[in-house]
């Protein structure tokens, strides 16, 4: 009885150390279903550590900011401003005329894009749902339009604005998007077309029997499904309409002449300048240009946009999932 | 249509279909939804290039009645070419700079894109963080960032790497890849939408090839390029032509800025002529460095569809042979069967 209960216990035992020192290499070096303990320190700590570059600008901005002309100076402070100065901001504002700008970007940005959604819907609706002739044609040049560069139309376009009497005007933004030519339309076309194509076939053609015509059932079925492709697009077209420089500076602002329209962009561009010319109208206070001021600029600049992303962050990041371009 | 009349079916053979009404109507409605674009792209594609064509052939001084064109033919080209300080160094410079980053902005965007695919936490987090500079990236930002030393990170000493850089390659390859390394944040930021882009293919993989090719033996290793690598590989060339267009339309590109600076120029032999000389010239590299890309990265057509192509055109080659004999069987008939007729 006694040896047969103590006969299998070393094997017990050995087993059990086995299983031991394979857990420990399950544990880091992981399973089939299950990540290692060491690829996954790997994993966070190169994400972190490039997240980190990433952010690298954005935190050295923040930083900068808030510093004082001394703390600037000062090589024992890195990152930490030893007091919270918050005078760098009211100077940038105001040197950038920073609310007038920002009304002025919103518009020059906003207009744009809400002709950009009613075209590109329309065309990529036309695209994706019918059948004619030089359809291939059409896509092919949208396609084409995407890869050329904007430099090689700009300069008849900049004659024939000036002809027509809309250059630096908004106007100069809003006509092309409403024939589906702003800028980057062709993504939001494709990107419309691409969604167009999933609306089931069946539901318009029952549409069609209950006696809606083309726009009804554009209005009514496709419309409302396509949600997701409106936000996306609206998105996408706001933001570059607001970081765009070369054309606003061109078709809007006036390269040589100042139209009055302007915005934060370009009040970012045009930072030195304008902001040697406000410290010496402002009646004292002013200090003279210093990085913290220009970095303050910078941010109030972006501020906006960085707003926008930290509220419609799940918008942003899905947007590409949900308009398909990587396929169904 | 395509399926009454295969592609070997011969023309006067072809079962003609008459187009119906409510095809036609069908199509009328496809026009006039399209219809924006058709107008747009005359006005301000079609016109316009051929506008700017015919400016770049001609020397053009404002005066107070209006553009005076004076034909000059590839007189602009060849003072770009030959004469201008700028443009042609600059460019080589784009092209060495774009050929470099592109590859690694791209694969930098994959191997994020594929760690981020595991399972970890804080995925959206990181998703987050990837994505920010798409949104507050532009010419001046960047412009302002790069001026304060805000784009290279001090702890990555840019400067041994550089000298080490130089010291190896010959000045023309090793200016751009110092460049790299002296603006790798800015570049990094580039890859923000081609991560989502990968990302968002390698969610879509089928799972069951991964299990498949694991009950078969396969490593992650063999897995990655035998199944994952293909099946992202139309999005590898997207990224590319993504990150070019990119980076070519960036106001840190300094070629785009001296096609400005000389439409505006008030001397007599630069001007809008120039300038749009100067954007022929950049916008066919630019499609010429498209088209190298897509070269690389176009989808071949797998095993089966080359076979399935191969068997059509055997298959056809026999349909000719037969119909030759038929020809032959019927010349044969009227030769030796109109005696017996007659």
């Amino acid at each position: 009885m006694q040896r047969n209960t103590t006969a299998p216990a070393p094997a017990e035992k050995t087993v059990r150390r086995k299983l031991s020192r394979e857990r420990v290499q399950k544990f880091l070096m992981g399973t089939r279903d299950k990540n290692g303990f060491l690829k996954l320190v790997a994993i966070y700590g190169l994400l972190i550590c490039i997240g980190f570059i990433y952010l690298y600008p954005i935190l050295y901005m923040v930083s900068a900011s808030f510093m004082t002309l001394d703390d600037l100076l000062d090589s024992s402070i890195q990152w930490i401003p030893s007091s919270l100065n918050l005078s760098n901001y009211r100077q940038a504002s105001a040197s950038m005329d920073y609310w007038n700008s920002l009304l002025q970007s919103f518009m020059i940005a906003g207009l744009p894009t809400l002709c950009t959604l009613v075209s590109c819907s329309l065309t990529g609706y036309g695209l994706a749902r019918f059948k004619f002739r030089g359809r291939g044609a059409i896509i092919g040049l949208i396609i084409l339009t995407f890869v050329l560069p904007s430099q090689i139309t700009m300069i008849p376009t900049y004659v024939m604005y000036s002809k027509l009497g809309i250059l630096n005007s908004v106007w100069a933004f809003i006509v092309p998007a409403l024939l589906a030519m702003g800028l980057n339309a062709p993504i939001f076309i494709m990107i419309f077309w691409q969604f167009f194509r999933t609306v089931p076939q069946a539901l318009i053609e029952a549409a069609k029997i209950d006696g809606a015509g083309p726009l009804k059932s554009f209005f009514s079925i496709s419309l409302p499904s396509a949600a997701p492709a409106f936000i996306t697009v609206a998105l996408f077209s706001f933001v570059w309409y607001w970081n765009e420089f070369y054309l606003t500076q061109l078709y809007v602002h006036g390269v040589l002449t100042d139209s009055g329209l302007t915005t934060l962009i370009i009040q970012l561009q045009n930072f030195n300048t304008n902001y040697n010319t406000y410290a010496q109208t402002a009646s004292g206070g002013a200090t003279s240009l210093n990085e913290s001021i220009k970095m303050a600029g910078t941010l109030i600049a972006v501020l906006p946009l960085l707003i926008l992303y930290f509220i419609l962050q799940r918008h942003f990041v899905e947007s590409i999932d949900r308009t398909g371009i990587t396929g169904e | 249509m395509s399926t009454a009349n295969p592609k070997w079916v011969k023309k006067e053979n072809r079962i003609r279909v008459k187009r119906g009404k409510l095809e036609k109507r069908e199509a009328r409605v496809g026009v006039f939804f399209v219809l924006p674009w058709l107008i747009g792209a005359a006005f301000f594609l079609l016109y316009p290039l051929g506008a700017s064509l015919w400016y770049a052939l001609n020397n053009i001084r404002l005066t107070s009645e209006g553009m005076k064109f004076t034909f000059i033919a590839q007189g602009n080209f060849t003072q770009i070419l030959l004469s201008d300080p700028d443009f042609l160094p600059q460019l080589v410079d784009y092209l060495l700079s774009t050929v470099i980053s592109v590859p690694v902005i791209v694969v930098f965007a994959l191997i994020i894109a594929i760690m981020l695919n595991q399972k970890i936490r804080g995925k959206s987090f990181f998703r987050l963080i990837f994505f920010l500079p798409v949104i507050i990236v532009s010419g001046p930002i960047l412009g302002s960032l790069t001026e304060q030393n805000a784009s290279t990170i001090s702890v990555v000493d840019a400067q041994a790497v550089t000298g080490a850089i130089s010291a190896f390659l010959p000045g023309i390859i090793a200016a751009p890849i110092s460049s790299l390394f002296a603006n790798m944040v800015t570049i990094l930021w580039y890859s923000g939408v081609p991560i989502l882009i990968f990302l968002s293919a390698l969610q879509k993989i089928d799972t069951a090839q991964y299990e498949a090719a694991y009950v078969d033996g396969a490593s992650g290793w063999e897995m990655f390029w035998k199944i994952t690598l293909p099946s992202i590989k139309p999005m590898i060339l997207l990224n590319c032509i993504y990150t070019i267009i990119f980076v070519s339309s960036n106001d840190q590109n300094q070629l785009i800025g001296l096609i400005k600076s000389a439409m505006f120029s008030g001397t007599s032999e630069k001007g809008y002529g120039y300038a749009s000389a100067m954007a022929w010239i950049y916008s066919l590299v630019v499609l010429l460095l498209v088209g190298l890309f897509a070269l690389i990265f176009m989808t071949r057509k797998d095993h089966y569809e080359r076979r399935a192509v191969k068997i059509d055109r055997q298959m056809r080659k026999e349909r000719r042979k037969i119909l030759k004999l038929e020809r032959r069987q019927a010349r044969h008939a009227k030769k030796y069967h109109r005696p017996s007729a007659g």
